[in-house]
Parts: C-alpha cells; structure tokens; sequence
C-alpha cells in the first residue's frame, strides 16, 4: 500500500537510465572498459605517489553534448597530513 | 531564390519523420513559399499517401535517376496548394538504386527555383539514412518522449556532428501533457537536456493527426488541430520568425515551478 506511494514516478526512471546509457553510447566504452581504465589508472598513479585505491572515483560526466571523464583521487599522505 | 534543403530524420521508426515532412511542406505552402517534398523511404514509399497523391505517381525518384524522366516528369503538384510539388519514392527492393552523389544532383537542380526542399529520411543510419542527409543544409530529428526514440535520436546526431553537418534542431513530437504532469513521460526539458541540442518545436499526441492521414490531408489544414498549430509554429521557426512555444509546453513549466515551491522536486 505504502509502496505505491513512495513508488518513482517513471518519467525519473526513464530519465535516469537514458542519462547513462546515452554516456555510454556516446563514449563506446561499457561499464567493463571503464572497470579496467580504472585499474589501470590506479597501477600507473601508485608507481609515483601513494593513493588510495578503494577511495579513488571515476566517471563519464556529462556536459552539453560533450563528454568528459572525471577523476577524483585522493592522496594518502596529504589527507593524513591535514588530519593530523 | 536558392532553395534551403532540409532533411527530417530520427534513427527510430514510426517517430512521426513523414507526418512532420507532409504538415511541414504543407504549412510553408500555405506560407506562400514554393516547396518540394522528396520522399526518400526507398522500397517503402509513404508520403504520397499522407500527403493524398498516391493516385497521380507516374514518375518517381528512381526513374529520373536512371534517366526515364525528366525531374520535372517526376514532380507531382499538389492538389490544394500549386506551388507544392512531391518526389515520390521508388519502390524497388534494389538498395543501391539511389545514391548521395544522386540525391545532391537532384536538390542542385531544384535549388534554383524553390524555396524549400525538405527530405523525408528512411528510419535506421543505413544507405537510405546517408542518402537522405548528403544535400542536406538543415537536419531536423524527430523523436517521442520515449527511451528507444530518445535513445535512438542521440545516435543520429552523434553521426551528424561526426559527418559534420552541424548541430541538428529536434522536433519532439507525441508529447502528451497529462502523462508528463503526472511524471509518467519525459518532459520537453528532460529530453532536451538529455539530448543537448536546440528544440523547433514540441507537437502534442492529437487524434486528429490520424484523421488527417486517413483523409490524406496533413493536420496543419484544420485551425483547431493542436498539432496542426504546433507544426504552423515550426514552420514559422524554419522561415526565421520567432514563435512563442504553445501553452502545453508552459504549462509544465508552470508545473515545475509549482512543484519546486511546493517541496515535490
Ligand atoms: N502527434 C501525433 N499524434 C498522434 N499520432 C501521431 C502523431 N504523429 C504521428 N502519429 C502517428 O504515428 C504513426 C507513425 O508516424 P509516421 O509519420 O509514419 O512515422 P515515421 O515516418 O517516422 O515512420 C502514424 O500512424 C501517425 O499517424
Ligand atoms: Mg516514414
């Protein structure tokens, strides 16, 4: 009964998921590819400077009819420096 | 007088592209301008009978490719308006029989004395896509508040800014104004900022666009249509002139601004 309330409203639904197939599309990279740019990613950065891989975030934003890939990593030492 | 040509397309089919080209030729017509319609569905040939000519072909598309007309042979006038012309489509099952170094022949050769050349592109981005965009100096792309067609008219103007023919403007057609007040169908803004492109036009789901098609008179005829107006005002966008959006596209503005006041969005 209550679920029939607070059900989405469909056109939110259909909003949401054309925002990320249409990323996707537009990019020809599935969520797979994206998985594996990002493990890599993690590798190339920890050879210069340690980060942290489980807080590391990225991806497809979109902008108008532009797409850009986002990264957002946090740096192990600074973070704790500021801590502290 | 050096015609614009303009291309109606949407990558999904049965999005409304024939029905846009008959009421958009018809509009500008009754504007006063000199318009041919190309109907270039290869195989499955359509504007003839939404447009009520099906009955005076005798030439078509492929004939004056293949040189068994002259192009004027394969103008059919239109029976309401003498300065609207219909290029019918061929309907062999020969793919290859039209190709875009054709289609940008034949719209050179009615540039001069036309005002506007509008295209009615088959569904899907296969040869007959190609074919339909190759003269093309405008492209409009219809799609339904839907995901498929949303989805589907992205493709097509990702492969237009890659073929370079600019940014194209959308029609977005089938709108029905009670579903989107009740959040169960996209809105005008949603699909827009979905697509990111510029919007001509919103035309409403109305009966009487199937009337007309039965009758083989597009709706923009009839004055009280709804969407026979929202077509009329497309028609003045393409010419240039500013037209205020219809009163179903503000009413959901209204809609969402009432419903930020009111906490719901
Ligand atoms: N605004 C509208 N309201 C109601 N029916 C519509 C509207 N636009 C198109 N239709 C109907 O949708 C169907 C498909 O339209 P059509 O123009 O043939 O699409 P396409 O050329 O893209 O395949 C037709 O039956 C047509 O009458
Ligand atoms: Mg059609």
């Amino acid at each position: 009964m209550f679920n029939f309330f607070r059900k989405k409203r469909s056109a939110e639904s259909a909003k949401e998921r054309l925002q990320l197939v249409l990323v996707h599309d537009r990019t020809d990279l599935t969520p797979a590819q994206l998985e594996s740019l990002k493990d890599e990613l993690i590798t190339a950065i920890s050879r210069y400077i340690e980060i942290d891989p489980e807080a590391v975030q990225i991806g497809l934003e979109r902008d108008g009819r532009s797409q850009r890939l986002v990264a957002d990593i946090p740096l192990r030492g600074v973070s704790r420096h500021r801590a502290g | 007088m050096t015609a614009q040509v303009i291309t109606v397309t949407s990558g999904k089919g049965g999005v409304g592209k024939t029905t846009a080209v008959a009421n958009l030729a018809t509009a500008l017509a009754m504007d006063g301008r000199k318009v041919v319609c190309i109907d270039g569905d290869i195989g499955l040939r359509n504007l003839d009978v939404i447009m009520g000519l099906e009955n005076r072909i005798v030439y078509d598309i492929v004939d004056v490719i293949e040189g068994r007309c002259k192009l004027k042979q394969a103008m059919i006038r239109d029976k309401h308006y003498p300065d609207m012309y219909l290029i019918p489509a061929a309907q062999t099952r020969d793919k290859n029989a039209v190709s875009p170094s054709d289609m940008i022949r034949i719209c050179n050769d009615l540039r001069p004395d036309t005002d506007f050349v509008i295209i009615d592109s088959p569904a899907g981005i296969e040869r007959g896509f190609r074919n339909s965009i190759a003269a093309a100096d405008r492209v409009l792309v219809v799609t339904n508040p839907e995901v498929s067609a949303v989805r589907d008219a992205d493709r097509v103007v990702g492969i237009l800014e890659a073929e370079e023919k600019g940014t194209p403007s959308l029609i977005l057609n089938r709108l029905n104004p009670t579903l989107v007040r009740n959040n169960d169908m996209l809105s005008a803004e949603d699909v827009l900022d979905l697509l990111g492109i510029h919007l001509i036009g919103v035309v409403p789901e109305d009966e009487s666009v199937i009337i007309g098609s039965n009758r083989g008179a597009p709706v923009v005829t009839d004055p009280k249509s709804r969407a026979g107006q929202a077509f009329r005002n497309i028609a003045k966008r393409i010419q240039g002139n500013e037209v205020p959006f219809m009163e179903l596209e503000q009413q959901n503005i209204l809609w969402t601004a009432f419903q930020r006041l009111t906490g719901r969005k």
